[in-house]
């Protein structure tokens, strides 16, 4: 076990925990932004710089601090790690310019993108970006490919975080998306125009952080926050589907399902191509109850809460802290978070 | 002329063969590191006080000595030859001339690290230099060097030489790893460093191919005598290669520590700045370094007068002073437009960023954008802080160092020729003459 300090909070995980899992662990308006890393992804992160902390002491054994800014979701925690995220002003000017470079070639298209309303950029914009640009020069277009009857990619609003890339190499047999090109020419494509043609091909729509990959059946159907989420469960006959899922209703209607996501964003089960595409009646789902919306900005629209510590970490904290908390409590969106470490 | 350890033979008709350059004492060093134990090896090298000749600087041996060394797991050594530094061609020279003082280094620095299987990897462009290698090694195996129980010591080596696709990325030694592998020349972060995990993540040490050719001289004239030659911490020989306005461009194998305003003036090296014009900045490293004006190359912040070491040149941090780096010494006479050279490096920046983290992909590209605007006179004054800043943003948030070899140049610029920005930006239509420079208040056309 590896107790650090993360902002002034001392909480204890077990060693090779990453520093944003210990942040998680804390919960609350402490965490980390997240634009690249995927828990259930192995290898993804480190690519988006968005969690960039800085560490005022290594380990207790050499307290010195690390010279650069450290990637927090692929650092492994150290005894005795002194950890500044929104404690370090040097921290919040460096996310601000993160949000800037990832906004500067992206589209702001959010009026028609499906993504909106559970978009991770929007959100990270809104709570670490400015509202104004310096950027001047033509934005940058791709040509639009067709990737298959199911899957809508957008690559202009793509921020290249990988994540669908690993999705296809972990989850099924064969990928043939990848990263094209080099630099800001980038691009997620299929070498030769292919279909990507696979049975869980839809849960990069859910890994996806911005719009670049978004639902084709549920194209312009509706904003996200006018649907309402239910949980529900059918029995799938694949074998590496559970068959649990979220269904998003308008009025009778069901519009859209997706996987069950954490309140970081992160699928809970994966789910097959058949439930997320062809069973969109009621009749083919044991709804089991409404689903809790977490985090994601607008579609719990004006539910303001207080952010919720994990209350074994409040125990340990010290009076000022919560002195501190009580008087100035941080504004989060959406419900009381679960935690989900 | 100082002593020349690595070209010392380099004019020898036929050094390129087997039976020549074993004529001129060649491989003498593989002979008398297979009589000694790997540590010893080792130890021979963290002697001579070797500093990595790629650019960082890191000394070699201390490299050597964090290699990981588990029981049963083989181990690499990688010479790094994808050198693709604007202003940087010492290694191709080395290796095309001398390719067998390249294999000798190889060999010995295999045994050291008790590598079985060794890998050049070398730029894609590079093909004849590869043609040249190839040809070097098969001699070597023929002649025992290479292959099952060399020299009867016991110890057996494979060599190989791999082309990368020509992208300077893979420079970098994480993406020289992955490229090797034969995926995409991303860089790895970082932790596990290469010495733990590394090539098919095992332990591997990448040198770069002079710091390994600088192993033969230590080895046959010992560590400690090595480590007379130089100033300090900057020991031993190193190749600079001079390129710019300069009387006698080239390659010069010099004794570091000479000094700055020697190596570009005197007639046994550069002979001064060609047509009798006046040096007006250099760039002492290879393209990323930060570059200086005349005043503060040849002298430093404190009136000392520069030398060519790793201190020296770092004298004054990058306020006052640069980096040593891969030894790529670029000279511009008064005629030169710094704008221009600045936005030059940073489009190939922009062209050369893989694209994996975004500070790097979405700023070297707005880096670019934002000084074309200001060398063709589109640009105002906000834009000058814009490009400091966006450099700023950029430098040390990004995977690998290539985040800051774009920020630096453009930084330095600024910092030391900011009226020449300015000038863009109040005099537009006489900046965009042909040729127009500013000097002062003066203009030549």
């Amino acid at each position: 076990m590896a107790k650090i300090t993360f902002d002034g909070i001392e909480v204890e995980v077990p060693d090779g925990t990453t520093i944003l899992n210990a942040a998680r662990k804390i919960g609350g308006s402490v965490v980390p932004p997240a634009m690249c890393y995927y828990t259930p992804l192995k290898g993804s992160g480190g690519k988006c710089r968005a969690c960039l902390v800085r560490v005022a002491a290594g380990s207790a054994k050499d307290p010195r601090p690390m010279p650069k800014l450290v990637a927090s979701c692929i650092t492994t925690v150290q005894d005795g790690m002194v950890v500044e995220n929104t404690t370090s002003q040097q921290v919040m000017d460096v996310r601000k310019g993160i949000v800037e470079m990832l906004l500067i070639n992206h589209p702001l298209d959010c009026p028609v993108c499906d993504q909106a309303g559970e978009c991770d950029l929007q959100n990270f914009a809104y709570e670490h970006g400015v509202s104004t640009t310096r950027y001047e020069e033509e934005r940058r277009t791709f040509e639009k490919i067709d990737i298959g009857p199911y899957v809508q990619l957008h690559m202009t609003r793509c921020i290249l975080c990988y994540r669908c890339v690993y999705t296809a190499d972990q989850l099924t047999d064969g990928r043939v998306h990848g990263v094209l090109g080099r630099g800001d020419a980038s691009e997620i494509g299929t070498y030769i125009e292919n279909t990507i043609s696979n049975d869980f091909s839809g849960n990069v729509i859910d890994v996806c952080p911005v719009g670049a990959l978004t639902d084709k059946t549920f194209r312009f159907k509706q904003r996200v926050w006018f649907t309402k989420p239910v949980n529900a469960h059918r029995d799938c006959g694949h074998e590496k589907c559970t068959g649990h899922v979220t269904l998003w209703y308008k009025g009778k209607d069901v519009l859209r399902v997706t996987a069950r996501k954490d309140e970081y964003g992160e699928v809970k089960e994966w789910i097959c191509n058949e439930c997320r595409f062809e069973k969109k009646e009621t009749s083919d789902w044991t709804i089991e109850g409404p689903a809790h919306i977490d985090r994601s900005s607008v579609i719990s629209a004006n539910h303001y809460e207080l952010p919720v510590i994990n209350p074994q970490v409040i125990a340990d904290l010290p009076e000022s802290t919560v002195r501190e908390l009580e008087r100035n409590p941080p504004l989060k969106l959406g419900g009381p978070s679960g935690n989900s470490f | 002329m100082g002593r020349k350890l690595l070209t010392e033979h380099v004019n020898v008709e036929g050094i390129e063969t087997f039976a020549v350059y074993r004529k001129h004492g060649g491989y003498r060093a593989v002979e008398k590191a297979l009589k000694m134990t790997p540590e010893e090896v080792v130890e021979e090298v963290k002697k001579s006080g070797l500093r990595g000749r790629g650019g960082a600087g890191f000394p070699t041996g201390l490299k050597w000595s964090f290699l990981a060394k588990p029981e049963g797991v083989p181990r690499y050594l990688v010479c790094n030859a994808d050198e693709s530094e604007p202003g940087t061609f010492k290694d191709r020279y080395l290796m095309s001339k001398l390719p067998h003082l390249l294999i000798e280094g190889m060999i010995a620095g295999s045994y050291a690290l008790g590598a079985r299987t060794s890998y050049i990897y070398i730029r894609g462009e590079l093909l004849y230099v590869l043609r040249i290698l190839e040809k070097a090694i098969a001699e070597a195996y023929a002649a025992g060097f290479l292959g099952e129980n060399i020299q009867g010591s016991g110890y057996s080596l494979d060599l190989h030489v791999h082309p990368g696709g020509g992208a300077y990325i893979c420079g970098e030694e994480t993406a020289l790893l992955e490229s090797l592998e034969g995926k995409r020349g991303n860089p790895r972060n970082k932790p596990p460093f290469p010495a733990v995990q590394g090539l098919y993540a095992r332990p591997t040490v990448v040198n770069n191919v002079e710091s390994i050719a600088a192993v033969v001289p230590i080895l046959n004239m010992g560590g400690d005598e090595y480590a007379k030659i130089g100033v300090g911490k900057s020991t031993g020989t190193k190749l600079f290669s001079a390129c710019g306005h300069l009387n006698k461009p080239g390659i010069y194998e010099l004794e570091l520590g000479v000094p700055v305003e020697e190596f570009i003036y005197s007639d046994e090296y550069c002979g001064g700045i060609w047509k009798g014009r006046e040096l007006k900045a250099v760039v002492a490293g290879g393209s990323s370094v930060p570059i200086l004006p005349k005043e503060l190359i040849l002298k430093t912040a404190a009136g000392e007068n520069r030398l060519m070491t790793y201190e020296s040149l770092s004298d004054g941090g990058f306020v006052t002073g640069t980096m040593l780096g891969s030894g790529g010494f670029i000279a511009m006479d008064e005629t030169t437009c710094i704008v221009k050279n600045t936005w030059n490096f940073s489009r190939f920046y922009h062209h050369e960023s893989c694209g994996q983290c975004s500070p790097c992909r979405e700023g070297t590209g707005w880096l670019e954008k934002v000084l074309h605007r200001l060398e063709h006179g589109h640009g105002s004054m906000h834009d000058i802080d814009l490009v400091v800043s966006v450099a700023k943003q950029i430098e040390g948030n990004t995977i690998c160092p290539l985040g800051e070899a774009a920020a630096w140049p453009v930084a330095a610029a600024v910092r030391h020729f900011r009226d020449e920005f300015e000038w863009h930006v109040t005099h537009p239509k006489e900046a965009t003459q042909p040729g127009a420079v500013y000097r002062g208040n003066l203009v030549m056309a």
